[in-house]
């Protein structure tokens, strides 16, 4: 591969950055916050340099690296990024300056272990997203493990220990499940690389029984369920959330929540899709139930990190919501929803965290007319509060309303169950906010609390400015991610399924998208700026001529890829099947 | 008729352990430095180390066929030197520590040594049964090597009373399968007549070795021995006996053609509640050597799964494990071994509180031990585990490997509790450090670049142990 080794001095730059902390003295506080802001500013401009890479349009890997590591069995370090990995990889990289920055002063103990780990799980994340082969990814999947359970259980709250362990234990419950499906599906196919065994399953050279299909499928979400956390499997998350410091919230929320999400719409559905769609009502209904479950429970907090914390349960109910939809929109909402999430919702820690610093409690009850003393840190709360309601213009509604427009072409009811918990969600937000910040001062402390330094006036206006971004020019977003998307459900198609659909000969190019982007259509008249309709330039176009389409002809293209016409057109029956389920 | 030179070769390292044995204690009463001591039997163990290199280039058998040379045995011979060479290096200061007498000491460890490297090259059952009582008679004797201790004596005595039984089952076991094979040589112990009798002489045999790797329900006096037996010695029993025990068995169930097929479902029960037996009861301690003893079974299961599996890959996964799991719980030892104090009294865990605080180094080599026998990326178990699970599902017992997970969760639980105690949790008293002296510290060195390096690169040790010929002749 020409393309260098950026993905690798992508992964391994932080740890080169923790080692150098090492060798700074334990007592030099200044310095060791400088040099872990340092390099963790350098590895986002780094991660900057992917952008470029990953051509709007393409699905295709990029900056691959593949090289021989272990013999017996063959494991490759495989490395790779798509338009899916993309941003998830710059969200972290993201993330870790503004974590770095929010514990600037509140971290005043055992300081230089706490930048080496924030920098070491950096490393962790970075080699989940962008790891190629199942093996890799298990490893950086475990290794990511170590530096959270340390953060929780060192620097967190009261209750950290307990939290910390039931973190690692619920993960490595799910994790060491997922190395047994990995393994077996080592068995079957000869290979840990995971685009041989996609190609291989998806050719037809090597296909799995219905049960082991369901039982892999079953291994890998397992894991990934644990991880997003889906409901029942949500026990964790709450404890961690509040023990964690404020760094370690910001992090587990904006970042590792999204590894399970990814694993999901990584492997779960193109290796087993099958198995995918036996499952995907259950999974649907336990997304919703955690939708409005978490939503419920976020209303009735006294505290507001475990607000917060459940809220997170919600919004991610959604994402699964949307990928076990199955369709381009769903999926690029997921994706967005990810994004949003990682955003919003770890601005929301930090301003918790804020307040935490200044009171040192997290109950609603100790709050209250917190607005009179620090106007603009109840200022920026309003902002990101919105934004993770929804509200038109901010990110979250772009995400809530991908996924609910896609869901609603999979099952009406479905995305009328989950809307409740748009509305919910403005409940208890809001209630929540007029809790804390309006109304008259009640505790004595209170009046004088400081509002916004610098430093965290910084840190909200940057996350601020990312929300209005992402809520305005979504395009830039989902243009890049979108073919990525349609992959996923291209690579759902089995032979039986691809004779049925599209017989013809361009079936079978790699990039070609077959009929599954049909059901895209009629969305993209209704919401054309807000989700990339799904095109390769100059390749073949997702809108193949089905029936659905013909019945839309008037609709004027909406975007300029769409000028060249299917080499394919889908049968009738294949779009009405994909459009109805 | 003597026999030729080679013969004599291909068996070095054990002649090299027995007669470095039998020169230490001769020369017991006319030297009287500790430090003349350490260094001789330092010497001693590292050329019986490299002496390993002259038995690996001369392969076959030796003395009619009662012993030989192959990849399996050198490997096991090399395992063995290398965990006695440590061992002598890390219990120089113990020793000193605990004022004991160094010389016998160290002849105790080599003559047991040199039994593990016959146990581990024999290819024939009473060759075996020689080994296992050398390295057995000095296991009791180093067990209760602190006489002063009431638990050391426990100890020795709960040791000899039912390593002997075990011993004698084994006995008996060859007794039985000589009967109905007419032979002792391992590879040519095929029933003479279809019945009962040859598999019941397997059966005592198996569980006579069971009692040697505390494998369920023959483990019930692992703690007791781990716990009482100087900590030095309790390293070389987690790590040398086992693995040399465990080549026997693979030994016998690779060549012996009476052994093929129908032990798989025994060796699934035995490896699921080896497993849950050291798991569980690792839960409730709060002994760091008992929850480290505790441990040991667990491993033992995790490697009779493999056992299970029978097939090429569980042998590799077999040697590759014993690898991994030796330099971890030889570290592991090492660390509680200094850090336990005079006596031995700190090694409860509310001592290791704070450790981390006080000596950084120590507690982050603790954890790296603890993180390689937890089975986490980066680090040698993680391989070995890796490997089981392939064997496991290579032969397709599904079930087994998803037990062999639920242990590794049920294990994290213990594991961490260690390190959280080390890092999270302030100490009760003020506790001043430790500084390890350099010989403890290379020790620790050593088995963190072990574990380290296999954890990045295990091709080679895979390579070597996939040879198909293995066992050979």
């Amino acid at each position: 591969m020409p393309a260098g080794h950026l993905l690798s001095v992508l992964i391994f730059f932080p740890a080169l950055g923790a080692l150098a902390l090492l060798i700074l003295r334990g007592d030099d506080h200044v310095w060791i916050r400088r040099v872990a802001l340092a390099v963790s500013l350098v590895e986002f401009a780094l991660s900057l340099l992917l952008v470029p890479a990953v051509p709007v349009g393409s699905s295709a890997y990029h900056l691959e690296e593949l090289r021989a590591w272990i013999a017996s069995p063959p494991i490759h370090y495989h490395l790779g990024v798509d338009g899916i990995s993309l941003f998830l990889v710059i969200l972290t990289t993201f993330l870790t300056p503004i974590s770095i920055l929010a514990s600037w002063k509140s971290i005043q103990h055992r300081v230089k272990e706490f930048f080496f780990m924030l920098l070491l799980l950096e490393v962790g994340v970075v080699g989940v997203f962008l790891s190629l082969d199942l093996f890799l990814f298990f490893l950086f999947w475990e290794v990511m493990l170590l530096p959270m359970y340390f953060l929780i259980g060192i620097w967190g709250h009261e209750r950290r220990i307990y939290a910390a362990v039931k973190f690692v234990l619920y993960t490595m419950a799910g994790s060491i499940l997922m190395l047994v499906a990995i393994v077996w599906l080592y068995t079957i196919t000869g290979t840990f690389d995971l685009p041989t065994i996609q190609t291989m399953l998806q050719a037809g050279y090597v296909s799995l029984s219905p049960r082991a299909e369901l039982l892999l499928f079953s291994a890998f979400f397992l894991a990934f369920a644990i991880k997003v956390p889906l409901f029942p499997l949500h026990t964790w998350l709450p404890d961690a959330h509040v023990e964690a410091p404020t760094a370690g919230s910001v992090i587990l929320a904006g970042v590792l929540l999204k590894m399970g999400t990814y694993g999901m719409l990584r492997f779960c559905l193109p290796l087993f899709p099958a198995a995918s769609r036996r499952a995907a009502p259950l999974v649907a209904t336990l997304a919703i139930i955690g939708i409005i479950y978490g939503a419920l429970v976020a209303l009735v907090q006294p505290n507001l990190k475990k607000l917060v914390a459940y809220s997170s349960v919600s919004h991610l109910g959604f994402v699964v919501l949307g990928i076990f939809a199955f369709n381009n929109i769903s999926l690029q909402g997921a994706v967005y929803q990810m994004l949003n999430h990682g955003i919003s919702t770890g601005a929301l820690f930090l301003l918790v965290g804020m307040l935490y610093d200044r009171r040192h409690t997290f109950e609603i009850s100790d709050f209250g007319g917190l607005s009179t003393p620090m106007p603009r840190l109840a200022a920026f709360f309003l902002f990101v509060a919105l934004s993770s309601l929804g509200l038109p213009m901010l990110n979250g509604f772009v995400g809530e309303y991908l996924i609910l427009l896609g869901t609603s072409q999979a099952s009406v009811k479905w995305a009328a169950w989950a809307a409740l918990g748009v509305i919910l969600s403005a409940g208890y937000l809001l209630w929540s906010y007029q809790r804390v910040f309006y109304g008259p001062v009640t505790h004595a402390k209170n009046k004088e609390l400081p509002d916004l330094s610098a430093r965290e006036q910084w840190i909200l206006v940057t996350m601020a400015f990312v929300v209005l971004w992402m809520g305005i020019g979504s395009l830039d977003f989902t243009s890049r991610f979108a073919a990525s998307c349609q992959n996923v459900l291209t690579q759902m198609e089995r032979p039986q399924a691809q004779e049925a659909a599209a017989p013809k000969p361009a079936a079978t190019v790699v990039d070609a998208v077959p009929a599954a982007a049909s059901s895209t259509a009629p969305a993209a008249v209704v919401a054309p700026a807000i989700y990339h309709d799904t095109v390769i330039p100059g390749g073949v176009p997702a809108n193949s001529a089905g029936t659905k389409s013909r019945n839309l002809s008037s609709a004027p293209t909406s975007s300029p890829a769409r000028r060249n016409t299917p080499a394919s057109p889908a049968t009738p029956t294949s779009s009405e099947r994909l459009g109805n389920r | 008729m003597f026999p030729p030179r080679e013969e004599f070769l291909r068996v070095l390292p054990i002649l090299i352990f027995c007669g470095g044995g039998t020169l230490l204690m001769l020369l017991q009463p006319f030297l009287r430095s500790r430090t003349a001591f350490s260094l001789l039997a330092l010497a001693g163990s590292l050329t019986a180390v490299v002496s390993v290199g002259c038995s690996a280039a001369h392969p076959g058998a030796a003395f009619y066929g009662l012993i030989g040379s192959d990849p399996a045995s050198v490997f096991f011979e090399f395992l063995v030197g290398a965990v006695a060479f440590l061992v002598i290096l890390g219990s120089a200061s113990y020793l000193e520590r605990e004022s004991l007498a160094p010389a016998e000491f160290y002849a105790l460890i080599f003559f047991a040594a040199a039994g593990m490297c016959v146990l581990a090259s024999a290819r024939e059952m009473l060759t075996a049964f020689i080994g296992l009582e050398m390295s057995s008679i000095s296991s009791y004797i180093l067990a209760g090597y602190r006489r002063e201790s009431p638990k050391a004596a426990e100890s020795a005595l709960k040791y000899f009373l039912l390593g002997s039984f075990a011993t004698a089952f084994f006995l008996y076991g060859i007794a039985l399968l000589y009967g109905s094979t007419g032979t002792t040589v391992i590879a040519q112990m095929t029933p003479l007549a279809p019945g009962l009798l040859p598999k019941l002489g397997l059966a005592l045999l198996l569980i006579g070795l069971s009692f040697k790797v505390a494998a369920a329900p023959f483990q019930l006096w692992t703690p007791d021995v781990y716990e009482g037996a100087p900590t030095p010695v309790t390293a070389l029993f987690s790590a040398g006996p086992k693995a040399a025990t465990f080549a026997l068995l693979l030994r016998i169930f690779v060549e012996m053609p009476l052994a093929a097929g129908e032990w798989t479902r025994i060796f699934w029960i035995l490896a699921v509640i080896t497993m849950f037996a050291g798991n569980l009861g690792a839960l409730l301690q709060t002994n760091v050597k008992r929850i480290l003893a505790y441990s040991s079974i667990a491993h033992a299961g995790y490697i009779l799964v493999a056992f299970a599996a029978s097939n090429e890959i569980g042998v590799a996964a077999v040697l590759f494990y014993l690898l991994a799991y030796a330099a971890a719980k030889l570290g592991a030892f090492s660390v509680v071994a200094h850090l336990g104090g005079a006596g031995e009294k700190r090694i409860e865990l509310d001592d290791f509180a704070g450790l981390a605080q006080r000596q950084p180094i120590a507690a982050a080599a603790f954890s790296l031990f603890l993180l390689s026998l937890l089975g986490i990326p980066v680090t040698a178990g993680f391989f070995g585990k890796f490997y089981i699970f392939k064997a496991a599902l290579a032969s397709h017992l599904i079930g087994l490997a998803v037990l062999l997970g639920v242990n590794s969760v049920i294990a994290a639980y213990y594991y961490l509790r260690l390190i959280i105690v080390m890092y999270m949790r302030e100490p009760k008293e003020e506790t001043a450090a430790l500084p390890f002296p350099g010989a403890v510290t290379t020790v620790l060195a050593l088995c963190a670049l072990a574990t380290v390096y296999f954890g990045l690169f295990p091709n080679h040790i895979i390579a070597f142990a996939s040879n198909p010929r293995l066992f050979g002749h």
